[in-house]
C-alpha cells in the first residue's frame, strides 16, 4: 500500500502562523475523526457523536470548524505552539513545514516493536514574511483568509476522493487504527512532526521533533 | 437500476438520502444565521444523531425542507437546492449562492449501503460544515443586521443559477457513490458583488422601528400558531409537544448507530427486529466491516413518512421571493410574527433571531437591542435617544413664563411683608446688634 501524500503551502505573517496551522490541521482532523466506538457482544459496535465548533481567528479574516473536543484541541495547540516557537527562533524570514501523518500499527513479534505504517501524510509548508505597516497587515489578514479558504477546499477535495482508509478494526485491534486516548472523540492514529529551514532554504538543523501519540518503547 | 439491491438496502438507502438532505439544509441554514455554531461531542451514541454528527434540527427549517421535498427524494434530474440571498434595508435583494444536492446516473453497485455509504455521507456532511464557512456569503451573514438580512429558499427540481450573475464560481463539496447513483453536493456562489459596493451601508436609524415585543402576545393572538409566544429558545425536536411542526418528529427516528466487525466468512442473521443479513464479501476498498444495522421498530411517524417517500407528487417548489418591506414597519413586523417560530440564542440576550415566515419565504432577521434602550415594551432606539439628549427639556425654574409669574406674585405681596417687617423692627435691630 502506498502512502497518500498531500502538500499545502501558505505564506503568512509571524503572528498568523498559529491560527493558520490550527485551521488546516483541525480541518483535516475533523474529517479523520469519528465518535468513540463502543463494542458490544456479537461483534457489533456503536459509534458516538462528533460535535463541531466554529472558531474565529484573531489575526486572520477566517473562521474554521473544528471537532468539539478540548482534549484534542489542546494536543494540536501544543504541537502548533512548538512549531511556531521553533519557527520564530530560526530567524526573521523563516520557512518551515509541519506534517500531520495518519498511520496504523502493525503488530510485530517480540522483540521487535510495532511497526507504524503511514497511510496519509499532510505536509503544510509555511513561509513567514515580515510586513512594514498596518495597512499591509490588514491586506495580509484578508488575503491569508482567502488562501486558507482555498486550502480548506483542497483538503475537502482530497478527502472526498474516498481513497484508502484502514479497515474498521475489531475490539482487540482498535488501538492499532484509532487514537482511543480521548474521552469524547476518536481520531485515526496520527502524529505531528515539523522541521525548520532558514531563509536560504538549507536545513539549519534537522530539528525533527516527534510528538508521538502512542509510545513505542520496547 | 436497483437490480441487486436488497429491499432492506433500498429502504436504508432511501432513508439515508432523505436524512442526509435534511441535515444538509440544516447545516447550510445554520451557517447563515450569523453566529458561531457549537455542538457537543458525545461518547455514547444517542440514536438520534444521524451520521454520528451533532447537528441540531431547527424545526422550521426541517419543516420547510420537507415541504420542498414533498415526499420525494433527491434523484436523477431532481435536485434539492438551497438558495441563499441577501436583502437590504432598502428592499433590494441579491442571490449570493445556491447549494445543490444532486444525483447522477453513475452507480456503484458494489458499495455497501449500510456502512460505506453511511460513513461517506457523514464525511460529506463534515466537508459541508467546513465549506459553508469558506464561501463569501459566510462573512456577509456574520455581519447581517440593520443594513441587510440573509434569506434562504429551498426548492426541488432543476437547478437555477441565473440569479448569481456573471462569473459565478462553483465549488464541489464532495460525492458519494451509491448503488442507485452518485450523490453530489456543490455550491455555486456569486463573485460579482458590485451591487453591494455601490450601495450605501452607512449606519442609519433602523428603518423598521423594530418593536421587540417578542414575549408579549401580539394583537391577533387568536390567529397565531400554537408555538407563538413560547420561550424563544431552540428546543430539540424530542422536547416538542407536537405543535404545528409535529411532522418533524420522525427526523429524530433512531438512526443507524450499530455496526459489526464480524469476519467476512461469518453469516449473521440478525434475530432482532429490523436486523439485516450480513454480506460475506469484502468490499473493494477501505473499511470492510460487515454491518448489522439495528433499526428501531417503525414508529407511526416514520412508517407514515416512509409511505410518503413512494408518493409521486409535485416536487418542485418554485415560488418566488417577495419583498418584505411594506410601508408600515411596525405592521410588517406584526405580520411577520404571526407565523413565527422564534428562538433566542441562550447565551446572549442581546441578540434575538426571529424566523419569520412571510409569504412562504423564510427570513433570518438579526435584531439587536441598541444601547440606551429602555427595558419596557417600547425600547428607545439610538436615534431617538440622541435627539432627546440634544434637546433636553428646559428646567422649570428657568422658564420665563414661570419666573415672570412669580415676580408678579412677589410684588403683590410686598406691602404685606413690609408691614410685618415694620411691626417686628425691634427684633430685627436686636438681631443686627447681636451680630456686630
Amino acid at each position: 500500500m502506498n502512502c497518500r501524500s498531500e502538500v499545502l503551502e501558505v505564506t503568512v505573517e509571524a503572528r498568523q502562523v498559529e491560527e493558520a496551522m490550527l485551521a488546516l490541521l483541525h480541518t483535516i482532523l475533523l474529517h479523520r475523526s469519528t465518535g468513540k466506538f463502543h463494542y458490544k457482544k456479537e461483534g457489533t459496535y456503536s459509534i458516538g457523536t462528533v460535535g463541531t465548533l466554529d472558531f474565529d481567528c484573531d489575526f486572520i479574516d477566517f473562521t474554521f470548524v473544528r471537532v468539539s473536543s478540548e482534549e484534542l484541541d489542546r494536543v494540536i495547540r501544543k504541537a502548533v505552539s512548538e512549531f511556531k516557537d521553533a519557527l520564530g527562533n530560526s530567524g526573521s524570514d523563516g520557512m518551515g513545514q509541519i506534517s500531520l501523518e495518519f498511520y496504523q500499527k502493525k503488530k510485530s513479534r517480540w522483540p521487535f516493536s510495532d511497526e507504524c505504517i503511514p497511510w496519509e501524510v499532510w505536509s503544510i509548508k509555511v513561509n513567514v514574511v515580515n510586513l512594514a505597516n498596518e495597512q499591509e497587515r490588514q491586506i495580509c489578514r484578508e488575503k491569508v483568509g482567502e488562501k486558507l479558504g482555498e486550502k480548506v477546499i483542497n483538503v475537502v477535495e482530497v478527502i472526498n476522493r474516498h481513497e484508502y482508509l484502514p479497515k474498521m478494526p475489531t475490539q482487540s485491534e482498535v488501538d492499532n487504527v484509532f487514537d482511543t486516548s480521548l474521552k469524547d472523540v476518536q481520531p485515526y492514529l496520527y502524529k505531528i512532526t515539523f522541521q525548520i529551514t532558514d531563509s536560504l532554504g538549507t536545513s539549519v538543523s534537522t530539528t525533527m521533533r516527534r510528538l508521538i501519540k502512542d509510545t513505542l518503547a520496547l | 437500476m436497483d437490480s441487486g439491491l436488497s429491499p432492506q438496502d433500498k429502504k436504508d438507502l432511501d432513508k439515508f438520502i432523505k436524512f442526509f438532505a435534511l441535515k444538509t439544509v440544516q447545516v447550510i441554514v445554520q451557517a447563515r444565521l450569523g453566529e458561531k455554531i457549537c455542538t457537543r461531542s458525545s461518547s455514547s451514541p444517542t440514536g438520534s444523531d444521524w451520521f454520528n454528527l451533532a447537528i441540531k434540527d431547527i424545526p422550521e427549517v426541517t419543516h420547510e425542507a420537507k415541504k420542498a421535498l414533498a415526499g420525494q427524494l433527491p434523484g436523477i434530474g431532481r435536485s434539492m437546492c438551497v438558495e441563499i440571498s441577501l436583502k437590504t434595508s432598502e428592499g433590494d435583494s441579491m442571490e449570493l449562492e445556491t447549494w445543490c444536492l444532486e444525483m447522477n446516473e453513475k452507480c456503484d453497485k458494489d458499495i455497501k449501503v449500510s456502512y460505506t455509504v453511511y460513513n461517506r455521507l457523514s464525511v460529506l456532511l463534515k466537508s459541508l460544515l467546513a465549506i459553508t464557512r469558506v464561501t463569501p456569503a459566510y462573512k456577509l451573514s456574520r455581519k447581517q443586521g440593520h443594513d441587510y438580512v440573509i434569506l434562504y429558499r429551498i426548492y426541488f427540481g432543476e437547478v437555477q443559477l441565473s440569479g448569481l450573475g456573471e462569473g459565478f464560481q462553483t465549488v464541489r463539496v464532495g460525492v458519494v457513490g451509491t448503488p442507485v447513483g452518485t450523490v453530489t453536493l456543490s455550491c455555486a456562489y456569486r463573485t460579482n458583488l458590485a451591487f453591494m459596493s455601490n450601495r450605501q451601508f452607512e449606519r442609519s436609524a433602523p428603518i423598521m422601528g423594530i418593536i421587540v415585543d417578542h414575549f408579549v402576545d401580539p394583537p391577533c393572538s387568536s390567529q397565531r400558531p400554537a408555538n407563538m409566544g413560547q420561550p424563544c429558545n431552540y428546543r430539540a425536536p424530542d422536547e416538542e409537544d407536537g405543535g404545528p411542526f409535529a411532522g418533524v418528529q420522525d427526523s429524530q427516528e433512531v438512526c443507524t448507530t450499530s455496526f459489526s466487525t464480524s469476519p467476512p466468512s461469518q453469516m449473521l442473521h440478525a434475530g432482532k427486529e429490523g436486523g439485516v443479513v450480513l454480506v460475506p464479501a469484502q468490499p473493494p476498498h477501505g473499511a470492510d466491516a460487515h454491518l448489522t444495522a439495528e433499526h428501531a421498530p417503525n414508529t407511526p411517524g416514520s412508517s407514515g413518512d416512509d409511505d410518503g417517500l413512494s408518493q409521486s407528487g409535485e416536487g418542485r417548489r418554485d415560488e418566488g421571493r417577495r419583498s418584505v418591506s411594506p410601508s408600515d414597519p411596525v405592521e410588517s413586523l406584526n405580520a411577520f410574527t404571526r407565523k413565527i417560530g422564534a428562538f433566542v440564542n441562550k447565551p446572549s440576550t442581546q441578540v434575538k433571531r426571529i424566523f419569520c415566515k412571510c409569504l412562504n419565504n423564510i427570513s433570518l432577521i438579526c435584531l439587536q437591542r441598541p444601547a440606551f434602550s429602555k427595558d419596557d415594551l417600547l425600547p428607545m432606539d439610538l436615534g431617538t435617544f440622541y435627539r432627546e439628549f440634544q434637546n433636553p427639556p428646559q428646567l422649570a425654574s428657568l422658564s420665563l413664563h414661570i419666573s415672570s409669574q412669580s415676580m408678579a406674585d412677589d410684588l403683590d405681596s410686598l406691602p404685606e411683608k413690609l408691614a410685618v417687617y415694620e411691626k417686628n423692627i425691634d427684633e430685627f435691630d436686636a438681631f443686627v446688634d447681636m451680630l456686630q
